[in-house]
């Protein structure tokens, strides 16, 4: 028998030590590695936001020299920051990859989907996502989600199985051992896979630095014209706000996450720079989400019953 | 003020932490979260706030890991959950398992990917038969790191014969399981003693505080004395004119380090060649090591596909012949006779469940012969039989490529999780068939 103590050492002392970035990006590489090798047609959800950038350079770095064998599919909420639509474009121009789009508004306008009164379009990407991945027959879906995020997702699997309807059950979920994640699936059921379940809002902004991956400009300080709801600044734009009594002001803000025009909150910055973005994180008092998302302050459960419900 | 040190490189590990609501686990992993500030402020007003609606004065630092609507609805815990913390020196992977319902799958699962283990144990009622438990099931995963936290000090005047007592007892029984290193900590969670902070009320002890433990136990093995398991996942061939020739097989190394130029054996096909180069992400280096991400580049071209495993030093007999002990994750028993799907790292074959050659009971280990099937949270010892041989390593010493699942062809469903080889020495074997608690 091995005496393991033996061979316990510490690992920062030696050659072989591997940061916790490092670590991290071994085991998403290892998940998209495994998808590849295991699905017919796996996606990429790709909203221009950090968490799917990060996702697709680790693609790209999981296949080089080859290109990443997925395709990217966007749901496009149709209030969207100019300049995240042009970075998805350019990324897709760049890496020569496939986009498919599945917008709400042609949703709304085909009277499949109202528009809800408080004009939020988020809750309603969940049925143009399940109708994107059931039409062109998804069966692997990566998507950015991190386990920090929130309380339903600290509980989500690597590979998280969805039923015909495209629905979580927590009950359902197969237990995840080691590095062994079972993909199996019927037809019609698909996995959705988070590369990026063990990463923290703060090892993504390190890794962002570290790999020199360029993001939109909106995460960064910079002045817009805002305006005051629910608590967060809002952008003012065509997308329905600000309100008569919501009065719009220039302000220096930032991002901290990107989504839907009409529920994204910036935030007070003046961090213009990665460097100056994550000496803020990491001196925060809020969590991202806590921060800038308006959808998941509706209840307690919100995320729990979009997660049921199919969202991303 | 650390935040800039906190944003620098850390190392990682991975722990898990098993114990009942009872022991106080809960309000533990919360003071870890909260002390290590951790918990941000509107993460902290949710609990303020619900610690109000029930008539609590304080923040319930329990409320943290509260888990999801359906489970309080119900009052269980569906399974592990994980949590993320870092300090200055170290960034920190916690599975949270639960103490109760489904306890042993759930740390199963948990202790599958820690590196370190606490095991929690109330100081007024010492070792109690479920601290046996999961001190019995971090030893059959083979955590390297055992950590004993005696907690709720307070409600026994922080008395050192007590705590003394209880670390006694739970290192010679983990260390008859064959876990190599075991600390014990004397705690208060409800407190704050010598969990992040070290206690005002115990200055008898002179070891380190929970955190601090965590943050400096060694991380990993040493690859350097490690054989070299490379198991394929992916074939990387870009087809392109640039990289036209170009055959690259995409692996995570599961153990050993890597060099251009070593001679290597493609198992189960028993082929040789030498490493000709390796691509670290698209960036050609002349060494890797466990557990890094790779590509590499043989000098001769030989079939390899996705499961092959690539190995050198000591080699792995391929097999199809599986004995292994078993932990029985699923609802649905497992029988003799059962076919089913066997995943071992990037092979799944088909495989027949020939022979259930004895349970253990994980309170007593006693084995108990006879059984005709493993019941949901079993834990036993199995014969297979595989279609296809399969390079296995005994579990003992490489828990990445001695481990398995096994999985319902019908419908996907992850049944058991298997470790090649035999578990723990276990105590005596008595003959099951006329006990009736199970199938």
């Amino acid at each position: 028998m091995t005496v393991t103590t033996q061979r316990l050492f510490r690992a920062e002392d030696t050659p072989f030590a591997l940061s916790h970035l490092d670590a991290l990006e071994a085991e998403s590489v290892h998940i998209f590695r495994e998808v590849a090798g295991e699905f017919e047609r796996p996606v990429i959800l790709f909203s221009g936001g950090k968490d799917s950038i990060v996702m697709l350079h680790l693609a790209l770095k999981a296949f080089a020299p080859a290109p990443v064998p997925f395709a990217l599919l966007h749901v496009d909420t149709g209030h969207n920051f100019p300049e995240v639509l042009a970075y998805r474009d350019r990324a897709v121009a760049k890496h020569n990859l496939r986009l498919h789009v599945a917008a709400v508004q042609d949703y709304i306008d085909r009277g499949v989907l109202r528009e809800r009164p408080d004009g939020l379009r988020n809750p309603l990407q969940t049925v143009p996502l399940l109708d994107g991945i059931e039409s062109n027959k998804f069966d692997a879906v990566f998507g950015g989600g991190r386990r920090d995020e929130e309380k339903a997702r600290a509980k989500e699997r690597v590979f998280s199985l969805r039923d015909e309807f495209g629905a979580w059950d927590p009950r359902r979920q197969r237990p995840e051992l080691w590095s062994l994640y079972n993909g199996r699936h019927a037809v019609g059921e698909h996995v959705r896979v988070f590369p990026l379940s063990n990463w923290t809002e703060l090892d993504v902004w390190q890794y962002i630095e570290r790999e020199n991956i360029e993001l939109p400009e909106i995460y960064y300080a910079h002045e817009r014209e805002v305006f005051r709801r629910d608590g967060m600044w809002l952008t003012a734009g065509e997308w329905g706000g600000p309100k008569e009594n919501e009065p719009v002001e220039t302000r220096l803000v930032r991002y901290r996450t990107v989504g839907d025009m009409s529920c994204t909150g910036a935030v007070d910055s003046d961090a213009d720079t990665i460097e100056a973005v994550i000496t803020e994180i990491a001196a925060s008092r809020l969590t991202e989400r806590g921060a800038t998302r308006a959808d998941d302050k509706m209840s307690e459960a919100a995320m729990e019953d979009r997660k049921r419900e199919g969202y991303f | 003020m650390s935040t800039t040190q906190e944003a620098t490189a850390t190392s990682l590990l991975r722990f898990a932490t098993a114990g009942s609501v009872d022991d106080g686990k809960s309000t533990l992993v919360g003071r870890l979260l909260h002390d290590s500030k951790s918990v941000l402020a509107d993460q902290l007003e949710a609990v303020e706030h619900a610690s109000r609606r029930r008539g609590q004065e304080a923040p319930d630092l329990a409320l943290l890991t509260d888990g999801l609507r359906a489970e309080r609805e119900q009052g269980i815990t569906i399974d592990v959950a994980y949590r993320y913390f870092a300090t200055a020196r170290r960034r920190f992977i916690l599975a949270d398992t639960p103490g109760h319902v489904q306890y042993t799958r759930n740390m199963v699962t948990g202790a599958s990917t820690a590196e370190l283990a606490v095991v929690l144990v109330d100081a007024r009622n010492g070792v109690v038969e479920q601290t046996r438990r999961h001190a019995a099931v971090a030893a059959l995963l083979r955590v390297p790191h055992v950590v004993l936290a005696v907690n709720k000090m307070d409600l026994v005047d922080y008395a050192e014969p007590v705590f003394a007592a209880i670390a006694e007892e739970f290192t010679a029984y983990a260390a008859s399981l064959g876990v190599k290193d075991v600390v014990a900590v004397p705690i208060s969670a409800l407190a704050g003693d010598n969990v992040v902070e070290p206690s005002a009320h115990m200055d008898w002890y002179g070891g380190p505080t929970l955190l601090e433990h965590l943050e400096t136990v060694p991380v990993g093995t040493d690859p350097s004395v490690e054989p070299v398991r490379f198991p394929v996942q992916y074939v990387i061939r870009p087809q392109s004119e640039e990289f036209h020739d170009y055959r690259g097989y995409a692996g995570q190394l599961a153990s050993g380090v890597l060099r251009v130029g070593d001679a290597v054996t493609v198992l189960p096909s028993g082929h040789t060649s030498t490493v000709a180069a390796i691509d670290a992400l698209g960036v050609p280096t002349e060494i890797a090591w466990a557990p890094q991400s790779v590509t590499v580049r043989l000098a001769d071209d030989i079939d390899i596909s996705r499961g092959d495993l690539i190995a050198a030093g000591t080699l792995p007999v391929p097999t199809k012949d599986v004995r292994a002990t078993v932990c029985h994750l699923n609802e649905r028993p497992l029988h003799v006779g059962a076919k089913v799907l066997l995943k071992h790292t990037t092979r799944t074959v088909r495989a027949l469940v020939k022979e259930i050659s004895y349970r253990i009971d994980i309170d007593t280990l006693e084995r108990r012969s006879g059984a005709e099937g493993l019941n949901v949270n079993d834990i036993g010892h199995v014969v297979l039989r595989t279609a296809e041989p399969l390079a296995l390593d005994d579990y003992t010493d490489n828990r990445r490529t001695g481990s398995f699942v096994l999985i319902d062809p019908s419908d996907g469903t992850t049944l058991t999780a298997g470790m090649a080889g035999e578990a723990f020495d276990t105590v005596s074997t008595t003959d099951a068939s006329q006990e009736e608690d199970w199938v």
